[in-house]
């Protein structure tokens, strides 16, 4: 006996048995990411209220690129066109233009990743300062006269670091402050290492908002490279299924779009989440 | 794959020739036994394995049981081994020492909950049997059920793997809260704790490729004729334990990866402000919350212990519609309550936490739940109870475990009452008597009701019968020195002693209640019997696959299921023509027919 409805649809649930197992794994998927974003509430909902960084756990704002996560929430809305445009090119039977749209869905993918990383980056050269007499900023660092890029964690500078190596002062260069009278540009001061209270990059350590950020968005990169590398093999190695079986391949297509949609959605919801509350 | 259009009739047979042909030239050892993608190998991949480490768990609390009747006394037989393998901080002189106990404890609860009890109920039995009884060739996804398993496989090496990395095995519990489970061994990149998270990753993925197969096949590969109410008990246990998984696990995987974060990159999801370890403030931001941890882990926690207990109940229920020739009493309301189990165990999770401050109008919700979800639970013992009404049973192995599956059952379901009410629980939490309570619902319940299965199926999966003797031996044994265990465990919870107490409470009890000492002795010898018990088993299970007595049709229990129709063992593709079903799972002692079973797929 062979498996039925691996491709035609089972008359009385209508589906075939990919789609059914999809729905299933995206509801699992929609578990994992809704405890996620539910540790984010309990951990938003009991930091404590000021403004940081002037008090150290509460919770920080603004401090994400909204143009730029703007931009990139544009590119997936974008890829999630493209993978319907290319699942009904197969439908109408065009192989090159579903290969089209499906080289366009992956260099989205890719643009995506590639745009997350550069943000990424931005927060690991990004710190936060905190000085004996009571004063926390953030702002950029430069040691040694140079500033620190990231490239490993050997790059990474903070305070028990400083202590043990023989530098004794560095540069830094502040941020405005948000919601504070003054001064709104960008202050340049020398600050000596034995009166840093506190010194660590914008990483997943130095503050819960941090941690989840990383956690959740990286967690989704994961996802999205995942798919697109998935997306890639239907395009390509995988694509030699087009001659032997269209039906099968047309409704592969489906599955991935599915869960690139689903990817999508989690996306959607995060970008307000930590962008922009 | 499937690109053979052939029509129904004349081709199918040429098509299944072709197929058992090409099967006999591709098969190696390999593709049959190691990357096997057809159910029932897996099943018996799974059920390997999972009994494998259900006497790995077993022997970890043995060591543990003889450190608390006799605190600081070496180990016999095993306790060198444990030294040489160990190492001194471990076991100095075969003594089991404090950070060797908390690990074990720890592996114990993760080994027999993760690695022996769900792999076999769910992994096990429902990849043999559920294709069959609802007439399906294989599984939905065979290649992901593969994947499954070795997700499964490599979880549990990396598990066992954990006793020998430096600092040991996890030693935080099985519920590894949070801030003990970052804190114990705070400066070790990669310690026991890691290993047990990333353990942990790999069992959920496993469960949930394995809930995705399973709700798949049940509702696309159906036979003929299977309609929802002619499908076995059995397969509505699998179906809503799968989803149970579904749903349940990938929090329980949120929580790990956060708990991975705080571990290897200092994160503070789960660390309070200002958390002081031997005397120094912990070098971490703060600002997390320990409770978020037990929330997350109890939502699967919880909808776990069902898990647990379903694909038990569905093998009895089998079981004892088959030894009774009886229909079981209250099919429908059976399938109704195990569906709202299923629901309600999802919002019951707190009930683990009533000491922990969460606030009393929480707990007042959670107890209610908690009591409302005992109804169904009792519906379904209930039915089993009465289907004995008036059976002429048939006292086999099989049917002496699921009978005796009640009673214990009911002990373990009724004691938890007093757990479940946050008043009485303020006294019982952490003590003995939690411990002896979940005992009761997965020793003596679950695992009889998985060995019932294990007698009960085993001559379909295999072509012989387990030996009736050693089996009797094997059930009266462990009847017996199961509630010699488990039983004395209420007396010592009533007493106040604690559940985590390495010493087995000598520091408190050696001058007030002697008596609370002398059951750890009572409780550690029946645990030792009760692993002699299982010798008999453990060669009836290897030895009857040469020498057991073989079955000479393919339905040797007159059972009326579709699993009895195939051929024995189950060829790949399990049935010899697609069948069709005509009427209900339990139509033993049809008045009027001809015999005292009517299999679902006989015309009417």
């Amino acid at each position: 006996m062979e498996i039925p409805y691996t491709d035609k649809a089972r008359p009385d649930t209508g589906l075939y048995n990919a789609k059914v197992g999809i729905w299933l794994f995206l509801a699992s998927e929609i578990m994992l990411f809704g405890a996620l974003f539910s540790s984010y509430i309990l951990l938003r909902v009991g930091a404590a209220t000021g403004v940081w960084p002037a008090v150290k756990l509460a919770w920080p704002h603004h401090l994400l690129n909204v143009p730029i996560g703007t931009f990139n929430t544009a590119v997936l809305i974008t890829s999630s066109v493209t993978v319907v445009m290319a699942w009904a090119s197969l439908k109408m039977n065009n192989f090159r233009r579903f290969r089209m749209f499906m080289v366009m869905t992956i260099a989205c993918a890719i643009a995506f990743l590639g745009i997350k990383s550069y943000e990424y980056n931005e927060k690991f050269t990004h710190y936060e300062l905190r000085l004996k007499d009571g004063k926390a900023m953030t702002g950029h660092l430069e040691v040694n006269g140079k500033h620190p890029g990231f490239w490993s964690s050997a790059d990474l500078w903070n305070l028990p670091r400083l202590t043990s190596s023989n530098i004794t002062e560095v540069k830094f260069v502040a941020d405005p402050m948000v919601g504070h009278e003054g001064h709104g540009g960008h202050e340049e001061m020398t600050v000596k290492v034995d009166e840093i209270t506190h010194l660590d990059a914008f990483i997943p350590r130095n503050h819960t908002f941090f941690a989840i950020y990383f956690t959740i968005t990286a967690l989704h990169g994961f996802h999205v490279l995942g798919g697109a590398l998935v997306l890639a093999y239907f395009a390509f190695p995988g694509s030699g299924m087009w001659k032997t079986n269209p039906e099968q391949f047309t409704n592969r297509i489906e599955i991935g779009g599915l869960f690139w949609h689903f990817v999508d959605l989690v996306w959607i919801f995060l970008f307000p989440v930590v962008y922009l509350l | 794959m499937a690109q053979t259009t052939t029509s129904k009739s004349g081709a199918h047979g040429a098509h299944a020739a072709h197929e058992a042909h090409h099967d006999h030239h591709e098969l190696g050892y390999l593709s049959k036994y190691i990357f096997s993608s057809d159910h029932k190998m897996i099943g018996i991949q799974y059920g390997v394995t999972a009994l494998f480490f259900l006497l790995f768990g077993f022997f970890l609390v043995g060591c543990m049981r003889w450190q608390l009747a006799y605190p600081g006394r070496a180990i016999p037989v095993v306790g060198g081994l444990l030294e040489t393998l160990l190492g001194k901080d471990m076991a100095a002189g075969g003594v089991m020492q404090g950070d060797l106990y908390n690990a074990f404890g720890a592996m114990h609860g993760t080994i027999m909950v993760f690695l022996a009890i769900v792999p076999l109920a769910f992994g096990a039995f429902g990849n043999f049997v559920t294709p069959l009884q609802i007439g399906a060739p294989d599984m939905a996804f065979p290649r992901l059920n593969m994947a499954s398993y070795h997700f499964y496989f490599f979880g549990g090496i990396v598990m066992f793997a954990s006793f020998f990395i430096p600092g040991g095995a996890a030693r935080s519990g099985w519920t590894s809260y949070s801030p003990l489970a970052t804190t114990a061994q705070f400066g070790q990149a990669f310690n026991g704790q890691t290993a047990w998270l990333i353990g942990m990753v790999l069992l959920i993925n496993s469960s949930l490729l394995g809930a995705v197969n399973f709700i798949t096949t049940i509702i696309q590969l159906r036979t003929k004729g299977m309609s929802w109410m002619r499908m076995p008990f059995f397969v509505w246990a699998q179906f809503v334990t799968a989803f149970l998984l579904l749903l349940a696990f990938p929090p329980l995987e949120a929580a790990g990866v956060l708990q991975l974060m705080d571990n290897v990159f200092h994160t503070s999801f789960f660390l309070p402000t200002g958390l002081v370890v031997d005397g120094a403030q912990l070098p971490v931001s703060g600002g997390g919350s320990p409770l978020l941890w037990q929330h997350l882990f109890w939502f699967l926690g919880h909808p776990e212990v069902y898990v647990l207990i379903l694909p038990a109940m569905g093998i009895v229920s089998e079981v004892i519609a088959n030894s009774t020739r009886k229909p079981l009493w209250g099919y429908r309301p059976m399938v109704y309550s195990v569906i709202t189990v299923g629901f309600l165990s999802f919002i019951v999770w707190a009930h683990h936490m009533y000491l922990t401050g969460m606030g009393t109008k929480i707990s007042t919700f959670f107890q209610t739940t908690t009591m409302m979800i005992s109804i169904p639970s009792v519906i379904i013992l209930t039915a089993l109870f009465i289907s004995l009404w008036g059976g002429s049973i048939r006292f086999n192995t099989a049917s002496l475990f699921a009978l005796a599956f009640l009673p214990m059952f009911g002990i373990g379901g009724l004691t938890g009452l007093p757990l479940g009410f946050n008043a009485s629980d303020i006294f019982l939490h952490d003590s003995y008597y939690v411990i002896g309570h979940f005992h009761y619902v997965v020793a003596p319940g679950t695992i009889f009701g998985l060995l019932a299965g294990i007698y009960f199926w085993y001559p379909k999966a295999t072509g012989r019968f387990l030996n009736e003797t050693l089996g009797k031996i094997h059930f009266w044994g462990s009847l017996v020195c199961m509630n010699l265990v488990f039983a004395p465990m209420f007396i010592q919870g009533f007493k106040g002693m604690s559940r985590r107490m390495y010493d087995g409470g000598a520091t408190y009890f050696a001058e007030t209640d002697p008596t609370a000492l002398k059951l750890n002795i009572y409780i550690t010898h029946s645990a030792i019997a009760l692993g002699v018990f299982q010798l008999p088993f453990i060669w009836n299970f290897f030895a009857s696959l040469f020498v057991g007595r073989k079955v000479t049709n393919d339905n040797p229990w007159d059972a009326t299921t579709l699993d009895w129709a195939t051929p024995t063992p189950p060829p790949h593709g399990n049935f010899t023509h697609q069948p069709v079903v005509y009427r209900g799972p339990y139509e033993y002692s049809v008045p009027g027919a001809a015999k005292d079973f009517s299999p679902q797929n006989q015309p009417s």
